[in-house]
Parts: C-alpha cells; sequence; structure tokens
C-alpha cells in the first residue's frame, strides 16, 4: 500500500486532509484551473460574440454556399467562378495538400542524400554539403520561397521564346509545360501488368528470404524487382498496340495550352519548401547516424557483411529510431510553411478560403476557424501516420 | 502551469482590448491625430515625395480632414493597407478612416457595415497590356494571363467579364500594384487590370509610358469615394461634410488663394456659411466655426487636389470627364451647406 504524506493509516477524514494530501490537493488544482480556463473562454467568445453584434456583423457560415464569383488559377478539381465558397475552400485544400505531399517526399529524398553524403569521406563533397545545410537553413524560408519565384519569372524568358531543352519539355516564365498521357482504350493493361508484377515480386521475395533463411544462399532480390518493375509496364504497353498517346503543349494565342503545367507560384512554393526543409532533415539524418555507435559498423564487417549492407541492414534501422521523431516536426514544419503560398499567388487553404473568401465576404473569424481546424486536421493526420510508424520501427526487445 | 496562466492573460488581453467605442471624434482628440488608411504606393493617389511624406489625392482627403478636426492638416498618420487588408483594419478599429481607391457597393455597405461618405472620382474597370502584343480589344483576350489584386471589386468584375463573353483566361492574384507592376513587366501576365484611374498611375511610372496601351473598353463602375465603420453617424458626417465642402468649394469658386480674403465675409450667404462668418455651422459638427478655411487653406478646393496630383499637367494626366463638377457638365455634385 501507498502511504501518502500527511495521511497517517487508519486516521479520521478532515477537511483540510484535502489541501494537505498531495493527491487531492493536485486535483482541487486541477479543477480549479480548468474552471478559470473555462471561465475565461467563455468569457472571451462572448465579449467577441457582444463586440461583432454592437457592429451590426453578422455571423454565420451560410456564405460557404455562396458563389465564391473568383477564379482559381491552378485546381486539382472542377471549379469556376460560380462554385461556392466551400468549393474554393476545397481546391485550397487540395492544393495545399499537392504541395505538403510533394514537398515530403522531395525534402525526404534529398534530405537523406545530402544528410549521408555529408558523412562522406570525399572532402569535396562533405564540404559542399555542409555548404548546402549552412546556406539553406540560415535564410528565411520566404526568402526562398520569392527568390525562385523571381528566378522563373525574371530569368526564364517569356512562353513565346519558351526554351526546348528536350522535345516537348517548354520552359517559360509562365510555367514548365510537358506532354500529357491520354490512356486509350486498352490503357488500363498497363497499370494491371505493374500490379501482377508487384505481387508476384513480393511472393518471390518472400521466397527469397526463406531460401536464404535455410540455405544463406541470397537471390539478387533488388535488382530483379527493378528490372521487373520497369520492364512490365513497357512490355504491356507494346503487346496491347500503345494504347497511350501524348498531348503536346503548344503555343496557342497568349500561352501553351494542352500538355501538363508547372505554374511558377507551384514550383517556387514546392522547390522552395523543399529544399529548405531537406537541409533541417539531412541534419537529422546525420545526427542519426552519428548516434549509431561505430562498434555496429565493426562488428558488421567483422561478420564480413558488405558496407552497403552494412548502411541498409544495421545503420539505417538503428538510426531511423532517431531520426523519426525530428523528422515528423519537419513534416510538420514543411505543411505549415506551405501557407505562405499567399506570398506568390499560389492559391493554397491560406490564399482561397483564408484570404479571399475572407474578404469578399467579410466572415473573419468564421474564415479563420475553417482554417485552424483545417490545418489542426492536417498536421493530426501527418503526427497519427508517423507515430504509428515510429512504433513500428521501434526497438524490438527479445 | 505558469504557460497556462499566460495563455489566459494573453486571451484576455485580446478580448478585451474591443472596437473603439461610438464617439470616434472624442477618440481622435484625445489622440491628437486622424489615423487614416491609405494604400501601399500608387503614384498620384498616395506616395511618398522626395522628403518622404505621403502626397497624393487620397492623402489629401486625409489631410483635409484632419484639417477639419484640429485646424492642422499635418495631425494625421498613415496606416498602408492592400485591396485584402483595409476593411478588417477600419472595422477593428485600427484606422479612423479609408482614404483608398475603395469601390462603394452593396455588401460592403450593407454586409461589411461600413459606411460610404460619398465619391471622390468616378471610375471604372479597364485593361493595360503591351503595345507589341497587337490587342486593341478586351475581346482579343481569349487565353490571356491576367495580373490581379485579389480581395477587390476588379477581381469579381474580372472573373464576370471573362465568363459572359466565353473567354478563358489565367488569373494570376497579386497582393498589390508594385508586385502587378513588376509582374506585368516581368511578361508572367500578358494584361493588368485595375480601376482606369490606377491603370493610369501605374502606367505613368513605367520606364516607356507609351509602349503600353489602356484598351478602350470598361467593364465595371466603380464609384472611388473615403469611408468609416458603421455606428457613428457624427463621425460619418464630419468625413461626409468634408469631402462635400471640397466640392461645394470648387462651384463657389473658393480656392486656396482666395479662402482668407473671403473669409473677412462676402455677399454670397452660402459662402458666408461656409466660411463661418454666418451662422453656427461648425458647432452642429462639434467643429470649429471656420473648419472649412482650415480645409481650403490646406489642401485646396477638388480641382486644385486633382490637377496637383493627377491632373492633365501631372505624369497621370487623368482629364476630369465625369468627375467635372456638374457645372461644368460632369456629376460632381454635393448638397447645399445650409
Ligand atoms: N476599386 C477597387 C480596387 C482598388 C485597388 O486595389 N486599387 C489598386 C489599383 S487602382 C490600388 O489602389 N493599389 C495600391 C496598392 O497596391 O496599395 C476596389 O475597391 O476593390
Amino acid at each position: 500500500m501507498t502511504v501518502h504524506p500527511g495521511v497517517e493509516p487508519g486516521s479520521t477524514f478532515r477537511l483540510s486532509d484535502i489541501w494537505t494530501n498531495e493527491r487531492s490537493r493536485s486535483l482541487v488544482i486541477q479543477i480549479a484551473a480548468l474552471v478559470v480556463l473555462l471561465a475565461t473562454l467563455g468569457w472571451i467568445i462572448n465579449n467577441t460574440v457582444q463586440n461583432l453584434e454592437n457592429l451590426g456583423v453578422e455571423t454565420g457560415y451560410g456564405f460557404l454556399g455562396h458563389p465564391a464569383s473568383y477564379d482559381i488559377n491552378q485546381r486539382l478539381i472542377d471549379y469556376t467562378s460560380r462554385s461556392t465558397h466551400a468549393r474554393a475552400a476545397l481546391v485550397g485544400f487540395l492544393n495545399t495538400v499537392l504541395v505538403a505531399v510533394t514537398g515530403i517526399i522531395f525534402a525526404t529524398l534529398l534530405g537523406f542524400m545530402v544528410g549521408i553524403l555529408r558523412l562522406s569521406n570525399n572532402w569535396l563533397v562533405s564540404r559542399l554539403m555542409t555548404a548546402y545545410i549552412e546556406f539553406t537553413r540560415n535564410v528565411p524560408v520566404l526568402l526562398h520561397i520569392l527568390l525562385w519565384y523571381g528566378i522563373v519569372v525574371h530569368v526564364l524568358p517569356h512562353p513565346r521564346q519558351a526554351i526546348e531543352p528536350v522535345s516537348g519539355l517548354f520552359l517559360s516564365n509562365r510555367g514548365f509545360y510537358l506532354p500529357r498521357p491520354i490512356f486509350e482504350d486498352f490503357a488500363w493493361v498497363i497499370p494491371a501488368s505493374l500490379i501482377v508484377t508487384l505481387v508476384g515480386l513480393f511472393l518471390f521475395a518472400r521466397h527469397a528470404r526463406r531460401v536464404q533463411e535455410r540455405t544463406g544462399r541470397i537471390y539478387p532480390v533488388l535488382s530483379i524487382s527493378l528490372a521487373a518493375i520497369v520492364a512490365a509496364p513497357v512490355i504491356a504497353y507494346f503487346a496491347s498496340g500503345s494504347p497511350v498517346s501524348l498531348d503536346w503543349p503548344a503555343l496557342k494565342g497568349f500561352n501553351y495550352q494542352g500538355g501538363i503545367a508547372l505554374k511558377p507560384e507551384f514550383f517556387a512554393l514546392w522547390f522552395a519548401l523543399s529544399i529548405y526543409t531537406a537541409a533541417f532533415i539531412a541534419e537529422i539524418v546525420r545526427s542519426g547516424i552519428v548516434a549509431v555507435s561505430h562498434g555496429q559498423t565493426e562488428a558488421a564487417f567483422s561478420l564480413g557483411i558488405k558496407p552497403g549492407w552494412t548502411m541498409r541492414l544495421v545503420i539505417i534501422p538503428q538510426a531511423l529510431r532517431v531520426i523519426v521523431p525530428p523528422l515528423i516536426s519537419q513534416y510538420l514544419n514543411l505543411t505549415k510553411n506551405s501557407s505562405l503560398a499567399i506570398a506568390v499567388g499560389y492559391m493554397d487553404l491560406t490564399a482561397t478560403i483564408g484570404r479571399i473568401s475572407l474578404n469578399q465576404t467579410g466572415r473573419a473569424l468564421e474564415c479563420m476557424s475553417i482554417l485552424l481546424t483545417i490545418y489542426l486536421l492536417i498536421s493530426l493526420t501527418i503526427s497519427a501516420f508517423m507515430n504509428w510508424y515510429n512504433r513500428r520501427i521501434r526497438l524490438v526487445e527479445r | 502551469m505558469r504557460k497556462l496562466i499566460l495563455l489566459i492573460a494573453a486571451g484576455a488581453l485580446a478580448a478585451v482590448t474591443s472596437v473603439a467605442g461610438a464617439a470616434t471624434l472624442d477618440d481622435v482628440r484625445a489622440k491628437g491625430h486622424v489615423q487614416c488608411g491609405i494604400n501601399t504606393g500608387l503614384p498620384g493617389f498616395a506616395f511618398k515625395d522626395e522628403a518622404g511624406d505621403w502626397q497624393g489625392f487620397d492623402v489629401d482627403y486625409c489631410k483635409a480632414l484632419a484639417a477639419a478636426v484640429f485646424g492642422d492638416a499635418g495631425a494625421v498618420k498613415y496606416t498602408n493597407l492592400t485591396g485584402a487588408t483595409r476593411f478588417e483594419a477600419l472595422k477593428a478599429g485600427e484606422i479612423d478612416v479609408l482614404s483608398r481607391n475603395t469601390t462603394w457597393t452593396y455588401s460592403r455597405d450593407n454586409d461589411l457595415k461600413l459606411t460610404f461618405v460619398g465619391v471622390n472620382y468616378y471610375d471604372g474597370q479597364g485593361f493595360i497590356v503591351n503595345k507589341a502584343l497587337g490587342v486593341e480589344s478586351a475581346h482579343d483576350l481569349e487565353g490571356a494571363s491576367v495580373c490581379i489584386q485579389t480581395g477587390t471589386t476588379t477581381e469579381l468584375n474580372l472573373a464576370d467579364f471573362f465568363r459572359a463573353n466565353g473567354m478563358s483566361y489565367e488569373p494570376v492574384p497579386i497582393e498589390n500594384n508594385e508586385e502587378a507592376r513588376q509582374n506585368y513587366l516581368a511578361g508572367r501576365c500578358d494584361v493588368y487590370t485595375t480601376d482606369r484611374s490606377g491603370l493610369a498611375a501605374t502606367r505613368a511610372a513605367l520606364d516607356n509610358p507609351d509602349d503600353h496601351v489602356v484598351l478602350p473598353e470598361i467593364i465595371s463602375k466603380e464609384p472611388l469615394g473615403p469611408l468609416v465603420r458603421h455606428g457613428d453617424d457624427e463621425w460619418g458626417d464630419i468625413a461626409r461634410w468634408t469631402l462635400n465642402a471640397l466640392i461645394l468649394a470648387e462651384e463657389y469658386g473658393i480656392d486656396s488663394g482666395n479662402v482668407n480674403d473671403l473669409a473677412q465675409g462676402t455677399n454670397n450667404p452660402e459662402i458666408n456659411r461656409m466660411l463661418g462668418t454666418e451662422g453656427e455651422f461648425g458647432a452642429m459638427l462639434r467643429l470649429d466655426q471656420d473648419w472649412v478655411v482650415n480645409v481650403i487653406n490646406a489642401v485646396g478646393n477638388y480641382a486644385e487636389i486633382f490637377d496637383r496630383n493627377i491632373g492633365p499637367d501631372t505624369p497621370i494626366g487623368l482629364s476630369r470627364g465625369v468627375n467635372a463638377s456638374y457645372l461644368d457638365g460632369g456629376i460632381l455634385y454635393a448638397p447645399p451647406f445650409r
């Protein structure tokens, strides 16, 4: 039995015990704090509503169903100026997700590469990586975004003089244009072949592992997988009679039409966020690797494990445990920093519902509450996923 | 726990700082200056002169208001606002009056709860393009990239215009006029669209204004004028009659050159009422008896303000057009001072 200080076992209850007993005291304090907090919150809300009423400002979310009346240049779903504010918010949300997801992928790849290369024994390579990290980390991310936007808009030529480095790819200050694949009748064969291949490779990998565990023989699983993943769609493409054609971008009137357009606003934001965050990720990766005791490498070498395998099978799995928690906060940072989109006119969540809709309707509190809620949900989703991953790679004690 | 207390304190502070009370005039007098919202920089309308002081058509209205309240055109401080921030600033009480190329519309008046005190420039939305593009009409703009300031009426008109004419375009949203100018010059957009007065001002500031042409189409009505918050009629009346006084002064031939002489008394009772030699008109607005004299001494009448900042002899080169006094065939007309 645990004995709490100030409570003699067996003594009768006195009112002062509530305060002298550590557990009940902390309970009382917590309840009091909660009451104060709720009262303050209530008062703030009441005061705000009162102020708005005094001003005669209408409140409510009804405006979300009204036509937004403004146009959005970059959108992943159908949208016209007759669509509702709610749909404008959805367009903005998807644009936020687009830049966050692609940014996280690129930042992670680049960050891991730079982090590992910074530990390279090659003097030049490691110094270059250090320079990149120091330069990037120490310049505010907003400047990165404006810099890349400025480079695209002011350095690249007008669409009429667009650069065509390879046939079908056009670089201009209105964006980068590339051919868009158009899928015809039998095009489903291609993804289908890929799925079949992946299932096959999964079975093959399992078989290979069993063989290795039983006999020690090692199949070159990685190279076979890569070859199969490339070969299967190519074979399927020709076997099904080339069912994919390309929609080539072409200069019509003022602009390129057709193809896929990567606008300067998206490019600047995505690239700047990625290289900025990658610098932090690189440092996280480096610290993670350095944190794994050198004895591990020596032990692996003395067992005759090849250097590449040592990295992949011994060092990285242990380093990941150090890397993943701070990595989560970098992913969250990137996502939240994406709200700087407004600086270059990329129409993300902040620029649509948090800016233009807010402005045209004057519903500041409503728009801000929507904005807060959605960013919170995005962040919580990322956290939840990464925490799940973190638990999965945790040291399994045997 | 300490964090919690801090949080509560911060929240409480945010909630207590409520919007300015009803008697704006008293608040302004207590502060000792008028806080005036102007744009971030638009030649002729609000720009910094060599000495670093704000000048321009919209700025002069701020000075006139300060002269009306304090008898001193210098008793004014400026807050630079973009199209997207201006109304929140006014509603939150950060500024006392907004004088920033702002269009009087139904929903701004009735939904945003703002009070427009009149119109000081009747405008309409237009387009500017580089002559080299060979575009002669806004109807030739199919597929063009258009720079557009966000949070403006012009952004909505643009969408309506292209939709009504069955044309497509790429909007390039932009925060302020300077950014628009840069993007337009860099060729990020083919066209810049805003109020035609703003286009004239922007064009004047380009290196080679003659390379650029404002297209003939006027796609909207943009009555621009100063505005205040709803809920303080007295302050609204002061702002309204300051504007009216400027327009009336032109009608009666009162200008900065003759106002002090006329203020000695004339045989025109309307002039006498305005300049305070007859009746108790200043007191009706809780202002000095000679407040109009102070206003005209400070900035001149409407015509002087127009000609000095944006008129035919300035680089902006706007003609009076519909903004002429009704006596000269325009639509500028103020109610009588009686
Ligand atoms: N009249 C329109 C547009 C006002 C507007 O933003 N005008 C521009 C160009 S005329 C401007 O004043 N820009 C100055 C700045 O960027 O601060 C409105 O009220 O919404």
